[in-house]
């Protein structure tokens, strides 16, 4: 063994009590680091994954409706003018087969797929019930949103006659499965579908709206035949929803929205949720090194005449300073090993006890390597760079001093 | 490096000086010293308390640096040598036995006497422990490596601070008061061991007594007073 690290796990057995103080500091540290991380983890991922459950990550609409001017103004003409905002009719997204072959062939795009949607009324003998129509093509539709996995009855099978609604629509209706439902528009187009299956996506609003058709009948409901209003796309890493849409709008010439945009608010949340953890991981690093340096100080002094005799027999500067960085070092990796797998079991015996009224977890526990590994590495560090003080004075000791001051 | 032994003197002092005290106002402590060692000499240096005996013994131990003069260590000029070089040499060249043995605690009489081995080499070997059993053995606590000082006499603890001054087998010993805090027979014990070490080995031994029975068994005695050498 390296004379350093003798020396270091000597000194380190030899002062139990302090070592154990240094200890329980890194141990109480990494925990509550690992414990947080893990819950907010946990409690982001299952808010993104609720909120993207029936969301497409990025949105691809045509360009908005201008007003175009008749006279432009110049330097000679000046032009008084009070423009009203167009309002925005449905339109069509221009050859939208050769845009979805386009997103098709991006490798950070993992699913595409067109969509008409627009207004509509659904009927069911005396009552009448504004919805949404949705006319996606299923396969495609169901790499977006899992439909097939909300589905409370019968199954996301959409074709020419057979249609899907939501739960409460199905209540307000009286509809129940194979019954008939009628769509129709504002300008008096109509279809009967069959009810083929009746989905819940856990939202109450799209469980009342939300009515899914092919997409040529939704063209023909919306007289918009041959045409797609937006198209959804899935992507590979969720958080380049925001800058990757950028690319994907310059690219296609459409507007792109990115589920970031669309959800702001959430965003900003999640944001300050992770500032205020960073802040608090930080102070509880400041605060462990601190700890480990107070007690190390200390350990120089009362061992200060260890370190005069090694001196005397040899032991260069560089040697002892190294002992005792190396006494940080160690106390701070093996505390946070420790600290681990508290900070797993806080995590894991909290999560247990925080249930939904339905008996799931209200959140997934997320402990990922990589986070322990970051956690053990950051504390090794701390360990580290706290010992630096104290090791420096240690190696600076006068051995002539440190003997003979028993 | 054999050529040096023979012609030069292991330890040459000339006009050395010594003092503290800063912002002008200074204690001159050593006031000239001039000293040689032959190897293989058993030298004893005496002088009442606040001679400097313990100033000089730092200095040519090299735990502390002259304020003048010149201190050639086997014929090499010390006075230049950078901190870290100081230190090298001290390891390699200067065996310590301090009054109080000052063996760390935490360790066994054989880690101990192992430890200047493991420093200078930066490792732990078997041979280290084999040469810190042989050592352990010469010094008679045979039965003892295993021990931590606590569990050790007085006397025992100073024949395990012989052997470690001895590991790196060092030209030269300086020991300060050894026998200081022992009994009369313990002392007698002690100061037999190291002559008995002086003449098989020829390891040079510059040993700081206050008992003047020691002193007259001596080869050579150097007496200090007031910071000077009277004879």
């Amino acid at each position: 063994m390296r004379i350093d690290w003798l020396l270091a796990l000597r000194f380190l057995r030899e002062g139990r009590a302090q070592t154990l103080f240094m200890l329980g500091g890194v141990v109480m540290g990494v925990g509550v680091i690992v414990f947080l991380i893990s819950l907010i983890t946990g409690l982001q991922r299952s808010i993104i994954a609720k909120t993207l459950g029936t969301q497409a990550h990025v949105v691809m609409r045509p360009p908005d409706d201008e007003a175009r001017r008749i006279i432009k103004p110049s330097s000679t003409l000046a032009v008084s003018a009070n423009i009203e905002r167009r309002a925005q009719r449905l339109s069509s997204i221009l050859q939208w087969q050769q845009v979805i072959r386009l997103l098709e062939s991006r490798k950070e795009v993992t699913a595409v797929s067109p969509l008409v949607s627009g207004p509509s009324f659904a009927v069911r003998g005396n009552a009448t019930k504004s919805v949404a129509l949705m006319g996606v093509e299923p396969e495609r539709y169901t790499a977006i949103v899992p439909m097939s996995s909300f589905m409370k009855e019968g199954a996301f099978r959409i074709t020419a006659n057979d249609a899907a609604i939501g739960i409460d629509l199905a209540r307000d209706l009286g509809a129940s499965l194979g019954d008939k439902i009628r769509l129709q528009t504002a300008d008096g187009r109509s279809e009967t579908i069959t009810v083929a299956g009746i989905f819940d996506v856990g939202i109450r609003d799209l469980n009342r709206r939300w009515v899914f058709i092919t997409l040529r009948s939704a063209q023909n409901l919306l007289d918009l035949v041959g045409g797609v209003s937006s198209i959804d796309v899935a992507i590979r890493d969720l958080f380049a929803a925001e800058v990757l849409s950028g690319r994907l709008a310059a690219l296609t010439g459409l507007t792109a929205e990115s589920w970031m945009k669309t959800n702001a608010q959430l965003m900003v949340g999640l944001r300050s949720q992770n500032a205020s953890s960073y802040l608090i991981q930080f102070f509880v690093i400041v605060s462990v090194a601190f700890g480990i340096a107070s007690v190390l100080v200390v350990s120089v002094i009362q061992k200060s005449r260890e370190i005069g005799i090694l001196r005397a027999m040899g032991c260069s500067r560089q040697r002892i300073l190294r002992v005792f960085l190396l006494q940080g070092g160690i106390v701070g990796l093996a505390g946070s090993l420790l600290g681990c797998g508290v900070g797993a079991a806080l995590v894991t015996f909290f999560a247990r006890t925080a249930i939904n009224p339905d008996g799931t977890q209200v959140f997934p526990v997320v402990l990922e390597l990589h986070m322990f590994l970051l956690a053990a590495g950051v504390a090794t560090i701390t360990g580290i760079l706290a010992a630096a003080a104290p090791a420096v004075r240690a190696s600076k000791l006068d051995p002539v001093v440190a003997i003979r001051n028993v | 490096m054999s050529e040096h032994t023979i012609h030069t003197p292991i330890l040459q002092l000339t006009d050395v000086r010594k003092e503290y005290g800063s912002d002008g106002i200074t204690t001159e402590v050593l006031h000239g010293i001039s000293l040689t060692m032959e190897q293989g000499e058993f030298t004893a240096l005496i002088g009442p308390s606040g001679s400097g005996k313990s100033t000089l013994l730092n200095i040519i131990g090299l735990l502390e640096q002259p304020t003048g003069g010149s201190l050639l260590m086997q014929g090499r000029e010390t006075g230049t040598m950078p901190e870290e070089e100081l230190t090298r040499l001290r390891g390699k060249s200067i065996g310590f036995v301090f009054q109080f043995h000052h063996l760390i605690p935490a360790f066994t009489a054989l880690e101990n006497v192992m430890l200047p081995l493991m420093l200078e080499e930066g490792r732990l070997t078997p041979e280290q422990r084999e040469r810190a059993v042989w050592l352990l053995t010469r010094v008679g606590l045979a039965d003892r490596v295993d021990f931590k000082p606590g569990k050790l006499s007085g006397g025992q603890q100073q024949r395990v601070a012989i052997a470690r001054a001895l590991a790196v087998n060092p030209p030269l010993v300086l020991a300060d008061e050894p026998t200081g805090n022992l009994d009369t027979a313990a002392a007698d014990g002690i100061f037999k061991l190291l002559y008995e070490i002086n003449r098989e080995s020829g390891t040079t031994f510059l040993i700081v007594t206050h008992d003047p029975r020691l002193a007259k068994r001596c080869s050579r005695v150097v007496e200090l007073v007031d910071g000077r050498v009277v004879s």
